[in-house]
């Protein structure tokens, strides 16, 4: 659907894009990660045709965006970081205008029904866009991208500057899209991309970093597995600790066991850590049950997108601590949930702030 | 194109502007009316027409200023720059819907026409002449309104800018006087808009000077679809 091969952006002496190549298929919902200033809205810009590149060469639905620009383009719904509003403009007019711009066949009413109703901008049409919160601004934006039904749906950064439950409303909305049109989504916020995405390319400094699933990013990225265990021992003292401690070693997989401190009263914490290769937590809690020890805590502490993403971006000086990921962070693994709380929201958000001046410094 | 030029045209009558235009235009038009045709005795519309012309050059940067700044300030164009159109499309859909905001302006001439045959007889060929002298100023100067828009992201240095162009070609028959070398006189007489314009509104319809205003206008558009594809490369 989308080819990129070896695309090139040159600002001067600035090297914004370097030799970035990439395919999406028909479908497939891709993210855009990087660091603010990492080249993400450069290559939509070139994807979409508003900038041109230095060489390279772009190709959607087969049709080169800078050879058959027309053809190309009417291929491609395209939401801007700013979304192109006309805020003297009520919505309907807006939509109409945009309606025109595309020369789109469609039936008019129904279709421009059909997107209003998509997303959920239906009962603001005959509003001034300049009255309209920031939220609605975006879906506006977005139900501009979709009309005319482009195939390819490009998307700089949707959700910035919106509330958490119109993020969520977003990112639903993206996923039913993803269904039927190729999506390209931008972000710096992590738990979107792996909210929406199923595949992802991490920018840094102009060039791909890492491209795949997520999973198949951390694996790609490092070898460690680990995971914390809290065990109840029968006898609640410090014998326990090093009887838990020799018994888990034992298990075949095992590579390493430490016995973290007393997190409840004669309870122990254990960090373990595996070969990466065998799935230990079932072996685990068959030794458990056959000693009739209780396990309270099992947590998975896999790197997480964010720490794959800092490694990346920040650089191998700059990887998070291991005692950091093993220890402090309880955070869910790769697999996030949609409906991810404000809380990891914030968290995210100041990791990739620190991302930022990092990469600055450099 | 059509779709651009609706926006425009809608855009004119939302922002006041063309309110702004035609009410500056109808007021000084029908001073010099009254002053110039009325009260002269004669029936001839050109001394309304030439005075005009410096009227002209001062709102037609009100017309044009925000087409292609205002744009590029709110980041507009790329929803224009990424919908399957041309460029052209897009500089021309905003230029036919400056010209016609012009064209709505000038047409008050046919008010003061039946003014005029209530009190005499009109000369419908000079007045005619007229009307199309300053269709085909206009058409030059809001190409140049709308180059200079594309030039910058403001409209005040738009409007301050492209006053300051068409008047210093207004100016152009003033020192061209003063120029000794036979060569560089001709030159700046040939590109005068003034002395040209006053040739019509005398009556006389000269082929060479309708190709300049329609060629000005042509390679003004011509440069500013340049100037918006070269945003691109940069």
């Amino acid at each position: 659907m989308i080819e990129v091969k070896n695309l090139t952006k040159r600002y001067g002496d600035k090297l914004a894009v370097n030799n970035i190549s990439f395919k999406v298929e028909k479908g497939e919902i891709l993210g855009f990660l990087g660091p603010n200033g990492a080249g993400k809205s450069t290559t939509m810009n070139m994807l979409t045709g508003y900038i041109s590149s230095t060489s390279g060469q772009i190709l959607i639905n087969g049709a080169d965006i800078l050879d058959e620009p027309k053809k190309a383009k009417s291929n491609i719904g395209y939401l801007p970081e700013i979304p192109p509003l006309y805020v003297d403009m009520s919505v309907d007019a807006y939509l109409n205008f945009m309606f025109d711009l595309k020369k789109c066949k469609l039936p008019r009413k129904a279709h421009l029904k059909d997107v209003c109703d998509l997303c959920k901008i239906s009962h603001v049409r005959t509003r001034l866009i300049k009255n309209l919160s920031k939220g609605y601004r975006q879906r506006v934006g977005l139900a501009q991208a979709l009309i005319n039904n482009p195939p390819v749906l490009i998307l700089d950064e949707p959700t910035v500057g919106l509330d958490p439950n119109q993020i969520i409303e977003i990112r639903t909305l993206i996923k039913k899209l993803g269904k039927r049109h190729t999506v390209i989504l931008s972000s710096h916020i992590l738990p979107e991309i792996q909210a929406v995405c199923d595949r992802i390319i991490i920018i840094n400094k102009g060039v791909v970093a890492a491209d795949g699933t997520a999973d198949e990013i951390a694996s790609n990225i490092t070898n460690e597995h680990k995971m914390t265990l809290r065990i109840e021992g029968p006898t609640h003292t410090i014998t326990d600790k090093n009887t838990i401690t020799d018994a888990l070693r034992a298990i075949s997989g095992v590579k390493y066991v430490r016995a973290d401190m007393e997190r409840e009263k004669g309870i122990y914490d254990f960090d373990v850590e595996t070969d990466g290769k065998t799935d230990v937590r079932r072996a685990i809690n068959e030794l458990c049950k056959e000693k009739g020890w209780n396990i309270l805590m099992l947590q998975l502490s896999d790197l997480t997108l964010e720490d794959i993403f800092l490694k990346i971006t920040m650089g191998e000086q700059a990887a998070v601590p291991e005692t950091e990921t093993s220890g402090k962070k309880k955070r869910p693994e790769i697999n996030i949930v949609l409906e991810s709380t404000d809380a990891q929201e914030e968290e995210t958000d100041g990791g990739d702030t620190d991302a930022e001046e990092e990469g600055g410094d450099e | 194109m059509g779709a651009i030029y609706r926006r425009e045209m809608g855009a004119f009558f939302t922002s006041g502007l063309a309110y702004v235009f035609l009410g500056v235009f109808y007021i000084f038009s029908g001073y010099y009316f009254y002053n110039e045709v009325v009260l002269s005795g004669y029936a001839d519309t050109s001394p309304l027409f030439r005075n005009m012309f410096r009227i002209v050059l001062f709102l037609i940067p009100i017309l044009t200023m925000r087409l292609l700044s205002e744009e590029k300030k709110n980041r507009t164009d790329q929803g224009l720059l990424t919908a399957p159109i041309g460029l052209w499309e897009i500089v021309l859909g905003k230029y036919f819907a400056a010209l016609t905001i012009f064209i709505i302006a000038e047409s008050v001439i046919f008010i003061y026409a039946i003014i005029l045959g209530y009190l005499g007889s009109v000369v419908w060929a000079t007045l005619l002449g007229n009307y199309f002298a300053m269709l085909l100023l206009g058409a030059a100067f809001i190409a140049v309104g709308v180059f200079i828009s594309s030039l910058t992201e403001n409209q005040m240095t738009a409007a301050v800018v492209s006053m300051a162009v068409m008047f210093f070609v207004y100016l152009f028959d003033s020192f061209s006087d003063r120029i000794s070398w036979q060569k560089l006189y001709d030159i700046v007489k040939d590109l005068s808009f003034y002395s040209r314009y006053i040739e019509f509104t005398r009556g006389v319809f000269n082929l060479t000077s309708v190709l300049f205003y329609l060629s000005t206008a042509f390679l003004f558009n011509f440069f500013t679809v340049r100037v918006l594809e070269k945003r691109r490369w940069s």
